[in-house]
């Protein structure tokens, strides 16, 4: 089994986080995980791009080549990487944020977290969705995983968005 | 170290396996092979390091100190280590340069220490969160003067833990400083890591000097030999300079006799030693007609590149270079005698591709893929490389 996995959006937003929740959790599922980023010097606004890789063998090339799953949180992201994935592959979008004419998965992750109280957990719940939809990851190991990157006094609001995420799809 | 210390420090690291990154695992390297000081002044891609040192070093008895320069970073190192400490300082590129001179100081007074440099963009500020290999050979000649060093590449992040601590033994096996290059792709990655049970990590001690105190000779021994090091502190009263000096260790700035002895001995313990550190990964290579010779994050695609080509029957083998410093050239002059061609990729525009080409002595082909920008090399990129060299080109 080996799954390719990136996350583009723009910084702020998660994607990194996101990866490496997605990343640990897989490692907490006995896995072989590789987390890469790419980022610009800002600390928000510019392009960001987590890419993940999670294998049951060891992995040698780190980075995504043709990614079996595409989330996309920002139209820009959406325009630069949404032609990368595979006719196998599934592109998860932001239904709110992410114009596309490809056939997608869209989820209002934003709204959805706005409505929980806190835009910020929109990517928590995106990683639920991916979860429920792709099977790369035990829901068991993602809580555990999110629960060991989140703030303290956040736990269940994060908890919260990652069952909102399950829910969506 | 003693098992209680070991168990104390490796409770504050947390759960194995750890999904961490590349700079963290090399500052849990250090701990765990007993670095107790840590200097050292933040830059991209290397600031994890510092930041986890930051956390770990007043925990367990350490010292952690902000510089304000690279220059001082080392500097610091340097007078920690003869106050008898396990030192260690990141930095990239551009801290890398500031470095230079205080390497050499460290080289010509056989001072133990371990400098992690995660390559970025140069030159200059270049890419600051862009990956590179271009501090290969900055690493074995940024000083001046003849001098060795060791120099070693991991190529994930379970290695810069585990070269981390190799580093450490080395240093204080040899009396050099020895630098471990990652780069920022291998830096920011985070991938499984295994932190090593207290049986599996070995721990090496500088010599200490053990006779009288009067007849002590700091810098003395044969034409290879490692002198004890007589810390300060311990009673042995040492003369520490970068000018060349007696094995009394004072000045003789004027004897080409004095200066050619101690800078050969110099070379020559680590040159004479060279066979115990190379540090080789071979794949494929039995039956290989052609070779992919590659180190740190660009072996990782070499790896790919090699397997896909086996799918397709080529017979390409695949070595990695773990021991960049001192280089390999046995072993490289080996592979040149049974292959027709090597392909060597790399994050620069030609750097271990002239070390290679050397030792190679014209006995096959050598054909070089640079990349630089900033993105790693694909595998697809290699393996049209190899075909394009089995199929006679050069380039």
């Amino acid at each position: 089994m080996k799954k390719e996995i990136q996350l583009a959006g723009f910084g702020g937003q998660g994607i990194v986080l996101s990866g490496v929740v997605l990343g640990e959790a897989a490692i907490l599922d006995g896995l072989n995980a590789v987390q890469t980023q790419s980022y610009g010097p800002e600390s928000r606004g510019g392009a960001a791009r987590a890419d993940v890789i999670i294998s049951d063998t060891p992995i040698d090339y780190p980075k995504v080549v043709s990614p079996d799953i595409l989330v996309v949180l920002s139209q820009p992201a959406y325009d630069k990487y949404g032609g990368q994935v595979g006719k196998q592959g599934l592109l998860i979008i932001d239904s709110d944020l992410v114009q596309c004419d490809d056939d997608a998965l869209g989820v209002p992750f934003s709204k959805m977290a706005d409505e929980l109280g806190r835009r910020i957990v929109a990517n928590v719940i995106m990683l639920g969705t991916l979860a429920k939809v792709s099977g790369c990851v035990t829901r068991d190991s993602l809580e555990r995983a999110v629960l060991r990157n989140v703030p303290k006094g956040t736990e269940e609001l994060n908890l919260s968005a990652l069952d909102a995420g399950f829910r969506s799809a | 170290m003693e098992k209680q210390e070991y168990d104390a420090i490796r409770k504050l690291l947390g759960e194995s396996p750890a999904f961490i990154q590349g700079d963290v695992a090399c500052a849990y390297g250090a701990v765990l092979a007993g670095c107790r000081f840590f200097a050292g002044y933040p830059i991209t891609p290397a600031t994890e390091t510092a930041e986890s040192m930051a956390a770990l070093m007043p925990r367990i008895g350490g010292t952690y100190i902000q510089m304000e320069d690279e220059i001082a970073s080392i500097a610091a190192l340097i007078g920690a280590s003869w106050a008898g400490e396990k030192t260690m300082t990141t930095t990239s590129g551009p801290g890398f340069s500031l470095m230079q001179e205080n390497i050499g100081y460290a080289c010509m007074t056989e001072t133990p220490c371990v400098i992690v440099d995660v390559q970025r963009s140069g030159p200059s500020t270049g890419q600051p969160t862009e990956p590179a290999q271009g501090d290969m050979m900055q690493a074995r000649w940024g000083s001046h003067g003849d001098y060795e060093i060791i120099a070693l590449v991991p190529n994930s992040v379970q290695e810069c833990l585990d070269l981390v601590i190799e580093a450490f033994n080395l240093a204080e096996r040899f009396r050099v400083p020895v630098i471990v290059l990652t780069d920022g792709e291998v830096g920011h990655m985070r991938e499984k890591t295994v932190i090593p049970e207290f049986e599996d990590v070995e721990h090496v001690e500088r010599t200490r000097p053990t006779g009288p105190k009067e007849s002590y000779v700091p810098f003395g021994g044969g034409a290879a030999a490692v002198p004890p090091m007589g810390s300060f502190g311990l009673g042995y009263r040492t003369y520490v300079t970068g000018l060349t000096h007696t094995e009394k260790g004072l000045p003789a700035t004027s004897s080409a006799e004095e200066h050619t002895k101690l800078v050969s001995r110099l070379c020559e313990k680590i040159r004479q030693a060279s066979d115990s550190l190379v540090r080789l990964e071979e794949r494929y290579l039995d039956d290989a007609e052609f070779a992919v010779v590659s180190y740190g994050i660009t072996s990782r695609v070499a790896l790919s590149a090699v397997r896909l080509l086996r799918r397709r029957k080529r017979k390409v083998g695949y070595l990695r270079l773990i021991g960049l410093w001192p280089f390999p050239e046995e072993q490289l002059f080996r592979l040149g005698k049974q292959v027709k061609g090597i392909l060597v990729p790399e994050m620069n525009l030609g750097q271990m591709y002239h070390p290679i080409r050397e030792a190679v002595r014209g006995k096959c082909r050598v054909a070089h893929l640079p990349k630089i920008g900033g993105e790693i090399h694909t595998p697809a990129e290699i393996v049209e490389a190899v075909e394009r060299l089995m199929a006679g080109g050069r380039r």
